[in-house]
């Protein structure tokens, strides 16, 4: 990927956004579920890191942990440090957490309809960040919101501005989302499965304009998603969770070519093609754990055909595998191997 | 649990026919007086035909008018006008009794296993819900029996037969839903969107499972689904709906290799691949803007707004479903020729 790299505004050594071994539980009346065990990635200026898991894998999570919306309670981070730019998000005042949020790192959600006020008009809302974060008067907030609409593709913007959300189809409003949260120009967009509730056809436009955005605007972005295709066509690289850990991070290319966690391999093996007709297809045996009561050692060991002993009795470390990635198995070579025949 | 007493019958024969199916939803104005000012077409005009044992695959975006054809087959709604008919017997003229034996016949997976579940009943009374409809299907005191043997069926543990849904994940819940549609034998199954509520670790075991049961009980299946690859997957033959309409039917490789109505095309080319090597090398087609209302269609092509090969013949003629000369299979468009749809695997 062609991406002048900004090291003037990022530390020499640092990354733009980094995660520490984060930990964060929900305590609810049945008891404590750990949500996210230690989970660490990082992204640079210009890249696009996808996470990818199946719901309650602490995807979205992680996201929110970053943006500083947990519902606290149930949720709470027990350890770990979120470093934007090298500086610790999670001991800083709510109000240097505001000054990033929004204007540093913006988030943009699954479900526009719901996501959206519907009482408002749209260039109010998309308006209302910039009076009230950057100040500006409500004629100068609405040319700017105009200005947004064009950049987002939404046809007749200054037409449309006093439109409703529910005016909007589904693609449409994604669209706005994605105004609202480019309004104080991020330098990270989160995008929490941004194309999970549309079609196909509206789906491929999305995609396309975010990857657009993001080069146009020199963004870093973290794509959270469950479409292992979705992830193929934009990501750099992949970080993939189960059960609150990353199990496998990896770029692009090396993940889908060779798996090296038999949960990913799993998962791409269960997923039909709609370039190859496929005979049965292969399933994971099993349920993703009650996060309550996560098993011993590897979390994946009881569904996991590679299973030994070991894997009950020992938690595996990130095993580093030559070509720079990792994977949290004790058979990771053996796994990657397999997957490469 | 025994094949149904149709396995004499013929594996490739008719089961199903529809012809000219119309629903119309009507939209109307004014609090006392009201007066109709339009429709929704959510269904304008679909004929197919569903052979015993095969799959039929329904596809198209949201709105184009897939679950309301569902509906429509369960007799949940009222056509407009058009006619069905279930083994040479007219769905929508049958009341009382021969309607009771027709629904018998025909059965439907829902797509939320979440809310398509009664939250207060237990699993043993979901399933054997249908027998008390119809005492008949299952002989007195074999309720339990039968209800157990479901369960074993669809690879859930008979001994759960008193838990609640709640206690069950949602690949399970959509396994009772599974249960519950089997539990009268029936020979056509329509899945509305079965597995698109699911994981995809998940999701591989219920397509799995409804392939098996095929193989089993001899069943045809109506598979309504957005997801192009599933579908390709499950069905032996394929229908395209665009805004209420049939424009392409055919088995899945003259649809998924040999597509000549545009829209196929566009759909097919939109679905992400997973696999990096193989997206870098796709021809993909963009189609702009949204689809418009079925409340007001286009004139002529329903399709010709958003398309690129559009002339004037497609604002004033409407084409039909009939073979073309690029591929004899029936593809609703003036245009149509062949494009390679998807690259060589």
């Amino acid at each position: 990927m062609t991406v002048e790299p900004t090291p003037a505004s990022t530390p020499a050594d640092g990354h733009l956004l980094e995660l520490r071994d984060l930990h964060v539980e929900f305590r609810t009346n049945e008891g404590v579920a750990r949500v996210i065990n230690g989970v660490s990635y990082h992204l640079d200026a210009g890249e696009t890191l996808a996470v990818l898991g199946e719901s309650g894998s602490g995807k979205s999570v992680t996201a929110q942990a970053i943006m500083g919306i947990l519902d606290t309670p149930p949720a709470f981070v027990r350890s770990g440090q979120i470093l934007y730019r090298g500086q610790d998000l999670l001991t800083g005042s709510e109000e240097q957490r505001r000054q990033v949020r929004g204007k540093e790192i913006a988030m943009i959600f699954q479900d526009a309809l719901s996501a959206l006020n519907p009482v408002f008009p749209v260039g109010w809302q998309i308006g209302e960040t910039l009076r009230q974060r950057a100040g500006m008067s409500r004629g100068d907030a609405r040319r700017r919101a105009i200005e947004l609409m064009d950049l987002v593709k939404i046809p007749g913007a200054a037409k449309r501005i006093g439109d409703y959300p529910h005016q909007f189809s589904g693609g449409m409003r994604q669209r706005v989302m994605i105004a609202m949260a480019l309004a104080l120009d991020p330098k990270v967009l989160i995008a929490d499965e941004p194309t999970t509730a549309l079609d196909v056809t509206v789906q491929a436009q999305i995609m396309d304009l975010l990857a657009d955005l993001r080069r146009d605007l020199n963004m870093a972005m973290i794509l959270i998603t469950h479409d292992l295709g979705v992830v193929a066509g934009v990501a750099d690289r992949i970080a993939v969770m189960y059960a609150g850990r990353i199990v496998e991070h990896a770029d692009v290319r090396s993940l889908y070519k060779a798996p090296a966690h038999p949960y990913t391999k799993g998962l791409l093996e269960s997923i039909p093609r709609m370039d190859v007709r496929g005979q049965e297809l292969s399933t994971i045996k099993g349920l993703p754990p009650n996060l309550m009561r996560i098993p011993s050692g590897c979390p994946f060991h009881p569904r996991c055909p590679y299973v030994q002993q070991v894997c009950v009795d020992v938690v595996p470390h990130d095993l580093v595998l030559g070509d720079g990635r990792t994977s949290a198995c004790h058979f990771a070579q053996e796994v990657r191997d397999d997957s490469a025949r | 649990m025994t094949a149904p007493a149709s396995s004499t019958k013929v594996r490739g024969e008719t089961i199903l026919s529809v012809d000219n199916l119309v629903k119309h939803f009507p939209i109307s104005q004014g609090v006392l007086f009201q007066r109709q000012i339009g429709a929704v077409k959510a269904v304008d005009g679909v004929s197919f035909e569903l052979r015993r044992g095969e799959t039929l695959g329904v596809v198209g975006e949201s709105g184009c008018g897939k679950s309301t054809l569902a509906r429509l087959l369960m007799r949940l709604e009222t056509p407009t006008s058009g006619r069905a008919t279930l083994e040479g017997k007219d769905l929508f003229k049958a009341s009382g009794s021969e309607l009771r034996r027709l629904r018998r016949n025909m059965q439907m997976v829902m797509q939320d296993p979440y809310t398509s579940l009664n939250p207060r009943m237990t699993v043993g009374d979901i399933i054997g819900e249908p027998f008390e409809i119809h005492p008949d299907a299952a002989p007195k005191g074999s309720k339990q029996k039968r209800v157990q043997e479901l369960l074993d069926v669809v690879g859930l543990n008979p001994e759960h037969i008193n838990r609640y849904p709640h206690q069950f994940s949602g690949g399970q819940r959509q396994r009772i839903g599974i249960a519950r549609a089997l539990a009268l034998r029936p020979e056509v199954i329509v899945c509305d969107e079965p597995v698109s509520a699911l994981d995809v670790s998940i999701q591989a075991q219920v397509i799995n499972l409804l392939e098996q049961l095929q193989d089993e009980f001899g069943l045809s299946y109506i598979f309504i689904a957005h997801d192009l690859s599933v579908v390709r997957h499950i069905a032996d033959r394929v229908a395209v709906m665009y805004l209420g309409r049939i424009v392409e039917i055919g088995t899945e490789d003259e649809i998924y290799e040999r597509a000549t109505h545009p829209y196929t095309q566009a759909l097919l080319s939109a679905v992400p691949v997973p696999d990096p090597e193989v997206r870098d090398q796709r021809n993909m087609i963009r189609l702009v803007g949204d689809v418009p209302s079925p409340a007001d269609p286009p004139s002529g092509c329903h399709f010709r707004t958003r398309c690129w090969k559009a002339q004037g013949i497609c604002a004033k003629e409407d084409p039909q479903a009939v073979p073309r000369a690029a591929d004899p299979h029936p593809s609703a468009c003036h245009f149509a020729e062949l494009r390679p749809a998807t690259p060589a695997a």
